[in-house]
């Protein structure tokens, strides 16, 4: 039995800890937050030169071609951070989507411009409120142009091509479309997390080119959600765990009736059940980074627990946090809101967890049938 | 990462498999494993203990304790690979967990060398089953609030007082108890812990029924019980510490109770049950509730798996080992009560789930309350400031334990 990462593995968490405690302090992300930037384009480069953008694209297109243990511990530690850079959206689905599905051109163009940081990818899911499923799709993908509107796309102001879920026949396919071509328009609206800053983008007669065989689409689309979602339950790990060490501290160093308010049970049995709540996220995305780095048959059913338990964990440190903290916690000066508006950006982005728990039930009966 | 046996672990469960294969058969599907025994059978406990002696009389009995005291010096992760392997078959009732896992290293390491050698080996093969007498009807989370007493008189102590909650006292050879030997001095100083004869005169058990029916446990009253004073573990005083090692070797041994449901066999159950005209498993309430218990059993599995690497790479496991029980009972018991429910009228009726909901709420109290291992991995995991303590410098005598004027 080995359920652990290498030391060297471990070594690589350490120095992108380090780096990222150094150039992305919490200040970093506020400055994001509170400006137009949308995202820290210097860290954006600087991770690019480190290769985190390419770390599981291949060599021969410019990547890292570290591996995904080396990346889901790197995803920890943009999440520990809460690093102002459009981590996710780019690198666990653009990237995985081309990975899985693209042709030769395509991974030929695409991946070594993602891999330099110079492209930011995305998907463009959502056309309406609640889940993405095929029945509630109507963009059109026909004879190579795209027509139809996109809600909320997750860094749809920054990114420059994004991977659209559209109809096409009967089915859904996928469309690779460039975000500066004809018939593009982005609204920005506001996000719960201005730091990954979203967009609704609507498509006119855009020109643009299929992914993957025609009719694969959902499925494609469901084997990168899955593996994104195992990627992003790492981030919301490194989130997690941020807020357990720093509501911690905060409790031990506020007095309230003559003693540490850590002293009161109702605190400390709190923070045993976050604890708790973390490790179990933490195990469950160890067994997800394990599916993933071995492409297991348990990938579906891995990704499922693991993004339901990160969400779970991070969500409930993210109220705990504001609470604990008191009155602070609810201004706009201290970090607690940097969490809380991350920690549901975070839950929602892929799907709700309610969306991942029915997915999950019906991978088991599938399981439990077969 | 590789879930995969070392080869070292490989070749260990083959070996078990082999001696398990040739004396006893595997379940069936469907049939649990040997368990704990709730009733005072002498027929079980007789197989409990032919099991165990067939066990120790090649090899497979203690894995973990030194060879000296009739173990195998097996690192953990090996004894894991054997529990694993031994939970598959058809095994006798195991009766020996308190005195193997938590009483024989708590002779080990504050006994005497006769007490060892008087103990352990026969401790190991089953011999003698031993029961732990700590708790009393007014000092449970509260152990050092005890007031059974030990007097000296010549070279025997005398024991006067009561115990409670023992499990498996009716069946026990010997127990290990903690008694008050000095009412005068702070609470955790006065105590000492004792070897006693459960055949003693001056012992009375009666077995106390549980909510479920079964009388897994006892009271235990002591009325000028001799035990001598070669029984005596540790000096006099020094109880406490004692105790403190029985309680951490409790808490290690204790896993994360299932209480014998999964997130499986409900998805089963679902599918068997009806609501609103359709399979329950159709409902999306449902479905919510069941994926809800199997990420977090899923999670409590990896966190296993997790510890089991650090025992198999020769460290110790980290904090992460102690939410077991204070997250698995709790859901055992949302999850008996769960499903119970889901069957509708029916679920009055006693099978699995109810079984799961009646035995749940004692997994919850048993070696420690959900309260106390919150507080427990609230001050050691996360370090946070210890209860402030009203008792802690007060003569044992002068701590109130009831409201005043009662
Ligand atoms: C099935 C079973 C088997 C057992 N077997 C044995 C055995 O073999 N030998 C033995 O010695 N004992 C045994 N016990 C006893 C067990 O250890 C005690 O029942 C347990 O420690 C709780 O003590 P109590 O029952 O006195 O409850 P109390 O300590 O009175 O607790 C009552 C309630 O108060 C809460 N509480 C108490 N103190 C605190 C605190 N500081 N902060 C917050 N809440 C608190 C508890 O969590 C609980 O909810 C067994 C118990 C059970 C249920």
């Amino acid at each position: 039995m080995n359920f652990d990462f290498s030391d060297d593995q471990k070594l690589l968490q350490k120095t992108a800890r380090d780096f990222l405690e150094e150039r992305s302090p919490l200040a970093v992300n506020r400055n994001v937050l509170e400006s137009d930037l949308h995202y820290d384009a210097d860290l954006w480069s600087a991770a690019a030169e480190m290769g985190w953008q390419g770390a599981t694209i291949p060599e021969e297109y410019g990547g890292a071609g570290f591996g995904y243990l080396e990346l889901v511990l790197i995803a920890e530690e943009v999440g520990r951070s809460l690093a102002p850079i459009p981590f996710d959206s780019s690198v666990y689905l653009a990237t995985e989507a081309i990975l899985l599905a693209g042709n030769p051109e395509q991974k030929k163009n695409r991946l070594s411009a993602l891999a330099a940081g110079e492209a930011i990818g995305t998907l463009a899911l959502a056309e309406g409120r609640g889940e993405v499923h095929p029945n509630n799709i109507e963009t059109r993908f026909e004879g190579g142009k795209l027509t139809g509107t996109k809600l909320a796309v997750a860094n749809g102001n920054t990114a420059s091509f994004a991977i659209v879920a559209a109809k096409a026949g009967d089915g859904v396919a996928l469309a690779l479309v460039d975000l500066s071509a004809d018939g593009v328009t982005r609204s920005p609206v506001d996000s719960i997390d201005p730091t990954r800053s979203i967009a609704n983008i609507e498509f006119k007669n855009t020109p643009a080119e299929p992914l993957g065989d025609a009719g694969q689409g959902w499925e494609v689309l469901q084997r990168v959600l899955d593996r994104g979602a195992i990627m992003l339950a790492f981030e919301q790990l490194g989130g997690a765990s941020h807020v357990l060490e720093l509501t911690k501290d905060f409790t031990m160093g506020r007095y309230a009736f003559g003693r540490p308010i850590a002293s009161f049970q109702a605190i400390k049995h709190r923070l045993a059940d976050l604890y708790a709540a973390v490790e179990l996220a933490k195990s469950n995305c160890f067994y997800g980074a394990w599916a993933l780095s071995t492409d297991s048959d348990e990938l579906g059913i891995a990704a499922c627990n693991a993004r339901v338990s990160a969400s779970t964990a991070f969500d409930l440190g993210a109220v705990e946090m504001i609470q604990m903290y008191g009155g602070v916690g609810y201004t706009w000066e201290y970090d607690c809101h940097l969490f809380y508006r991350r920690a549901k950006h975070d839950s929602v982005v892929l799907g709700s967890p309610a969306e991942w728990r029915e997915k999950l039930v019906q991978r088991l009966v599938a399981k439990n049938a077969a | 990462m590789d879930f995969n046996d070392t080869p070292e672990e490989a070749e260990f469960r083959a070996e078990a498999r082999t001696f398990l294969d040739k004396h006893v058969r595997p379940l069936k599907p469907g049939e649990t494993a040997g368990g704990v025994l709730e009733r005072d059978d002498p027929e079980i406990v007789k197989q409990a203990k032919e099991w165990q002696a067939c066990k120790k009389d090649n090899g497979w009995a203690c894995l973990t304790w030194p060879k000296e005291f009739g173990g195998r010096a097996v690192a953990s992760n090996l004894n894991v690979v054997w529990n694993q392997e031994e939970g598959k078959y058809a095994t006798a009732a195991n009766i020996f967990g308190i005195g193997i896992g938590m009483l024989g290293p708590t002779i080990m390491a504050h006994g005497t060398d006769a007490q060892k050698s008087q103990h352990l080996e026969r401790m190991a093969r089953g011999d003698d089953v031993w029961c732990q007498l700590f708790s009393e009807p007014s000092a449970g989370s509260d152990l050092a609030g005890l007031r059974t007493s030990a007097v000296k008189d010549g070279d025997d102590w005398l024991l006067n007082g009561q115990k409670i909650w023992t499990t498996g006292a009716q069946f026990s050879e010997w127990g290990m108890i903690v008694t008050r030997t000095d009412p005068n001095v702070a609470k955790h100083a006065g105590l000492t812990y004792f070897i006693v004869d459960m055949k003693s005169p001056g012992i009375e058990i009666r077995p106390i029924k549980q909510i479920n029916g079964d009388s897994g446990f006892n009271e235990v009253f002591f009325s000028d019980t001799r035990v001598p004073d070669s029984n005596r573990v540790d000096a006099v005083g020094n109880g406490w510490a004692v105790a403190l090692t029985t309680l951490m070797n409790e808490r290690s041994s204790i896993g994360a109770g299932g209480g014998g449901m999964r997130a499986e066999d409900l998805i089963r159950l679902a599918q068997d049950c009806t609501l609103n005209g359709r399979p329950a498993i159709e409902d999306s309430a449902v479905r919510q509730k069941i994926a809800n218990f199997y990420v977090n059993a899923s999670g409590l599995k990896y966190t296993g798996y997790r510890t089991l690497t650090a025992l198999s790479r020769g460290t110790t496991p980290g904090p992460e080992s102690s939410i077991g029980k204070m997250v698995g009972a709790p859901m055992a018991q949302e999850l008996g009560s769960f499903a119970t429910e889901l069957m509708g009228i029916t679920g009055s009726q006693i099978s699995g789930p109810q079984e799961t909901y009646l035995g749940s709420p004692g997994l919850r109290i048993a070696g420690g309350t959900d309260e106390i291992l919150r507080n427990i991995l609230a001050e050691r995991v996360l370090r946070l400031p210890p209860e402030p303590r009203m008792d802690k410098k007060v003569a044992f005598r002068e701590i109130p334990t009831a409201p005043p004027g009662k």
